[in-house]
């Protein structure tokens, strides 16, 4: 169930609680950065450190191996690329069209 | 059948914990309330109550602790005093925005500084605003019934919301008073097993106290509000079945001798007993005044209050007040009654004075003392003489 997101204070769940569990997804934060981090996969070594390091949980394990970042909740903080050991991550401008 | 017993009113308080069979007591000692925690330790300790005392360093992690277990679904109890109460101040106001119904015994005592552990009301009015249920107790036997009251009150599923009972550091705490204790088994079923209306379950887990951006924010302040509102009627029915059941009857708006009075002390917590000796001073002096007690203080009974001071005999209160309100309106009590009445056709005059700050006793001299100034009042028609701000301390060494 999506709450909504604009409820009356009667349609507000009691004290303001999340009865919902994970319902963090329907929140998406990727339009707050202005940096989206481009990984390099000739340089990636699958490792792995920028989906732990990620504090938003925005890495996903593709196919092969590899991570990408789910711009939809991406912040751009940028913490990826600065832990990569492989430095195959940059932070580029985000350019909407 | 509830034998009258000579007990210290800290006790019956922690007595009356016991009998609410709390199941998480988290608390930490400081004067004047050490005595009801380390009752409850001893009960925990001795096997005497099942619930799990937690020991923690101070007075913010007790509360914290506290919403915790009550978050959990527990049935929790605290008390505190002064500066423990001003630093548990961030907690106490998560308690109620998470509506979990923790009740607290509250000895009242003056803040610092200078430092002083004697009886005034300025903890509880720096609370005030905190979103608790708020009541006063003016004797060892009220401050025993209303906690055993708070648990029915804060836990009732229309009101989910925490309790703090209030009660006079010393004058009351640490005194022997006759009490009828209640038996166990006479009181268990007044207090049924608490069932929350949300909880922290694993198996189905939701988030209790998450971010409310601006979106959210409003609404949920406004459902708490009306939920405090919304309490004054579960108030009510408590007060009513402990009535019913055991003959002694609590109302949110106390009186004596105010049916035909023209002049009403007005005031809360222990002094109203004394205040209530100085009107029968002044009636043998064939003077028409009467004491006004403000039991609750939170949610505030406007419409109770308007019905003992407006369109009656009434003409003129004196508001006393245990606490400054540095810099504004002499005290709060006093600018919440002025404020109740404003939009009233037919009301009495105000007046405010202060008294009794850190444990400074208030003589029957000095309440007749009040009754003189809302004579004054009265007499002169100015509702608060020249200065209508300036803060009148009865008992102040000029």
């Amino acid at each position: 169930m999506k709450l909504k997101e604009k409820p009356t204070w009667r349609e507000l769940p009691f004290a303001c609680c999340i009865p919902e569990p994970g319902n963090s997804v329907y929140y998406k934060t990727g339009d707050w950065k202005t940096l989206k981090p481009v990984v390099d996969k000739t340089k990636c070594i699958k490792c792995g450190t920028c989906w732990i390091f990620c504090p938003e949980y925005a890495y996903e394990e593709d196919e092969y191996g590899y991570f990408e970042s789910n711009l939809e909740y991406c912040k751009g903080c940028g913490i990826c690329a600065r832990e990569c050991p492989a430095q195959c991550i940059t932070m580029e401008e985000e350019v909407v069209e | 059948m509830a034998k009258r017993t000579g007990i210290e009113v800290s006790i019956a308080i922690a007595e009356a914990a016991r009998q609410a069979d709390v199941d998480v007591v988290s608390a930490y000692p400081i004067t004047p309330q050490t005595h009801i925690v380390e009752h409850l330790a001893q009960l925990v300790a001795d096997g005497d109550l099942d619930a799990n005392y937690i020991t923690v360093e101070s007075e913010h992690t007790a509360m914290s602790a506290c919403v915790g277990a009550s978050a959990a679904g527990a049935r929790v109890f605290t008390s505190t005093s002064s500066q423990g109460l001003a630093l548990m101040n961030e907690i106490v106001y998560l308690a109620s925005s998470l509506r979990t119904p923790v009740v607290m015994a509250l000895a009242n005592r003056a803040l610092s500084g200078p430092i002083s552990i004697w009886n005034d009301h300025s903890d509880v009015m720096n609370e005030r605003d905190t979103g608790w249920i708020c009541i006063f107790a003016n004797n060892g036997q009220e401050a025993y019934d209303l906690t055993l009251m708070a648990f029915r009150i804060g836990e009732d599923k229309r009101v989910m919301l925490p309790v703090m009972i209030n009660f006079d550091g010393f004058i009351l705490t640490h005194v022997i008073e006759p009490i009828y204790m209640f038996d166990d088994d006479e009181i268990a079923d007044f207090i049924p097993p608490y069932e929350p209306v949300i909880y922290l379950d694993t198996d189905n887990p939701i988030t209790m106290g998450p971010v409310g951006v601006p979106d959210i924010y409003t609404e949920a302040k406004k459902q708490q509000e009306v939920a405090i509102r919304e309490s004054r009627s579960v108030i009510d029915e408590v007060f009513d079945e402990f009535a019913g059941r055991y003959g002694r009857r609590y109302r949110a708006v106390e009186t004596y001798k105010a049916e035909d009075a023209e002049i009403v002390l007005l005031a809360q917590g222990s002094v109203i007993e004394a205040a209530e000796a100085a009107v029968d001073v002044l009636r043998d002096q064939g003077k028409k005044v009467g004491a006004v007690e403000l039991r609750l203080w939170r949610p505030f009974p406007f419409d109770d209050l308007r019905e003992v001071l407006c369109g009656t005999s009434i003409k003129q209160v004196v508001v006393l007040d245990r606490c400054i309100s540095f810099g504004g309106p002499i005290g709060p009590v006093l600018s919440e009654v002025r404020s109740a009445l404003y939009l009233e056709k037919d009301k009495p005059m105000v007046v405010g004075v202060v008294a009794g700050l850190g444990g400074r006793d208030i003589h029957l001299e000095e309440y007749i003392e009040m009754f003189r100034i809302g004579e004054e009042c009265l007499r002169t028609g100015k509702d608060a003489g020249e200065e209508p701000e300036l803060v009148k301390i009865v008992g102040l060494r000029e």
